[in-house]
């Protein structure tokens, strides 16, 4: 059980951005997605998530393919947050939380947002620590808590598989280690896209190496994180150390070379 | 707002509109009394009520009445179309002429009042505004898709043209008293609403205005954007495209009895997020009735502030819309237009 992907391939014009990836990660874990700007990491998390439709091969979730799943049945079990996501208007934290209960209402049920709704939407804030935000305007948020709220949007549509595009970006180191720590802290099954190498492995059970749209290595952060494979994958040269307290390792890149400049 | 305070202001304004309307149809150069009003009425839907002198009688059905109901009707049809418009393109600045509507109806309104081709002005209109939205979208349509952004651009392109062509015949062939009833027209009224303006009006708003209602959750789910609201389970183009599709044909309906009338699906929406907050179940109803009320004061002051001179009614809502938007951007609270 938990995520399976089955030689998944997705093109735009004839140009394949995802090409014949098969993984699997089990229920509970968090999955790291690593690659250079353009590997495809996006573009594989908009597949898992349903929104796009994979060329060929399926991913599935606890054994149902994704695909075969009507919108809003995905919706139920798969959250997605995505990259500088900003509104149109003007919402409060409570709005932007109570989104995530879209998937879970019929047209006519619920009409004013019922009761049920708001129980759930408070537990995701409680759940992210943000509930003293409830009231607040989204545009009056620091990005930390905007982040905060997106994942308190995600986890009110009570999803089985929650999916992170690049949740770090433009976040202080604070920020990034208390959002990361609270992605650990829900237990949900989680594939988050990084570009942090090392936040990937203090926090990711499990690694996917992308490039150009392939797989290039997957397995524990010390499996894949090694000098030969991001020397490899990124073109710079570092050394990887043990963390003296967590034991995952740490990596040191050396100054840039000309051939890091790509 | 808690739910009381909003089903409290929805009540409100309901009341305020219904009232508003009766008042409405007792001001002009006769004097009518409530009663006669309510009596008139109650005569004609078949209830025992005093009898009303028939003179009166045919003052308030046959002249005021359909022409307060037009408005109120149309006010609701542009304040819904506007608000749908501005979320789903996410544009603040969207009105329900976004697409060249109100300018492909003009063209065919300058049709019939000028050129005197020989069917009804609705019917032109309503043609003109489908041919627009139809020229609009394919223009827009680049490679089988069509986004947001290329259909505003391409709707107004297609409103530059078409205002061209409405200059043009103008211009070119407009004599006397058509100079008056097309320059009433393209600026907007319901001088001339029968019980005809009202049927058309009332089926659009009813029909359309419902599925518009029904599609309230779904709306909301493009807050943060197409990637968003698919990942909440909307279909994203088939529900963009079906309410662009009821937009316009409301919009259009509302074009072909009333002509124009700008600013009142510009500013209302906006006006009402204030009160009702941004969620699409509470902000769609409050609209459409605030849109109403407005029209329908908004056209009484047409018919009397210059009395026994009549403006279009599409000047009080500029005069009326434009100071009220000014206030709205210039609110220090909001950080979203800063």
């Amino acid at each position: 059980m938990g995520v399976d992907l089955d030689r998944l391939s997705f093109g735009i014009d004839g140009t394949m951005i995802v090409r014949d990836i098969s993984a699997s990660m089990q229920t509970g874990s968090v999955t790291g997605l690593l690659g250079p700007n353009g590997a495809g990491k996006s573009t594989l998390l908009r597949l898992v998530a349903g929104i796009d439709r994979a060329d060929a091969g399926t991913a599935s979730l606890d054994g149902v393919a994704i695909g075969s799943l009507p919108r809003r049945e995905a919706a139920r079990r798969i959250a997605l947050l995505e990259q500088n996501a900003s509104p149109s208007v003007e919402l409060t934290v409570l709005d932007v939380v109570l989104l995530g209960r879209i998937p879970h209402r019929t047209t006519l049920m619920g009409s004013f947002g019922g009761d049920d709704d708001r129980a759930v939407a408070f537990d995701a804030l409680n759940a992210v620590g943000a509930a003293s935000l409830a009231d607040r305007s989204w545009h009056t948020l620091s990005g930390g808590q905007q982040q905060r709220v997106q994942i308190a949007r995600a986890m009110a549509q009570r999803p089985s598989l929650l999916l992170l595009d690049e949740p770090t970006n433009h976040l202080d180191v604070s920020a990034q280690l208390s959002l990361l720590g609270q992605v650990r802290e829900l237990g949900v099954t989680a594939i988050m896209a990084l570009h942090d190498l090392n936040l990937a492995a203090a926090y990711c059970d499990h690694i996917l190496l992308l490039d150009g749209g392939l797989l290039v290595a997957s397995g524990t952060p010390t499996e894949v994180l090694t000098p030969e494979i991001i020397g490899a994958v990124y073109g710079v040269d570092c050394f990887i150390l043990e963390h003296p307290r967590g034991g995952h390792p740490v990596i040191v890149y050396s100054a840039a070379s000309s051939k890091g400049n790509s | 707002m808690t739910r009381r305070n909003y089903v409290g202001w929805v009540v409100a304004a309901s009341i305020t509109l219904v009232v508003g309307c009766g008042v409405a149809v007792t001001i002009g150069p006769a004097a009518v009394s409530l009663a006669q009003v309510a009596g008139s009425i109650g005569a004609h839907l078949g209830l025992s009520t005093e009898p009303v002198p028939l003179l009166i009688d045919s003052i308030v059905w046959q002249l005021r009445l359909p022409r307060v109901l037009t408005a109120a009707l149309v006010g609701a049809g542009l304040a819904l179309s506007g608000a749908v418009m501005q979320s789903v393109t996410r544009n603040p600045l969207a009105d329900p002429y976004l697409l060249g509507l109100s300018s492909g109806a003009s063209v065919g309104a300058v049709c019939v009042v000028i050129l005197g081709i020989g069917i009804i002005l609705p019917a032109a209109a309503f043609a003109g505004a489908l041919l627009a939205l139809v020229a609009t979208l394919s223009i827009a349509k680049v490679g089988g898709t069509i986004t947001p952004v290329r259909a505003v651009l391409a709707g107004l392109a297609i409103a530059q043209l078409a205002g061209a062509l409405t200059s043009f015949i103008i211009f070119w062939a407009a004599k006397g008293d058509s100079y008056r009833e097309i320059l009433n027209w393209l600026l907007g009224s319901v001088a001339g609403a029968t019980w005809e303006s009202v049927a058309i009006a009332g089926t659009a708003v009813a029909v359309v205005g419902t599925g518009i209602l029904l599609s309230a959750t779904r709306l909301d789910a493009f807050a943060f954007g197409d990637t968003s609201a698919a990942s909440l389970g909307i279909n994203v183009n088939r529900t963009r495209w079906g309410l662009l599709g009821a937009v316009a044909l409301l919009t259009g309906a509302m074009v072909a009895v009333s002509g124009s009338i700008g600013f009142v699906g510009l500013v209302l929406p906006h006006l009402v997020r204030g009160i009702s907050g941004p969620g699409h179940r509470r902000l769609l109803p409050l609209t459409a009735v605030c849109g109403a009320l407005f029209l329908v004061v908004a056209d009484t002051l047409a018919r009397t502030v210059f009395d026994p001179r009549e403006l279009p009614v599409g000047i009080i809502t500029a005069f009326i819309g434009v100071p009220v938007f000014i206030v709205l951007i210039k609110r220090k609270k909001s950080r979203l237009w800063a």
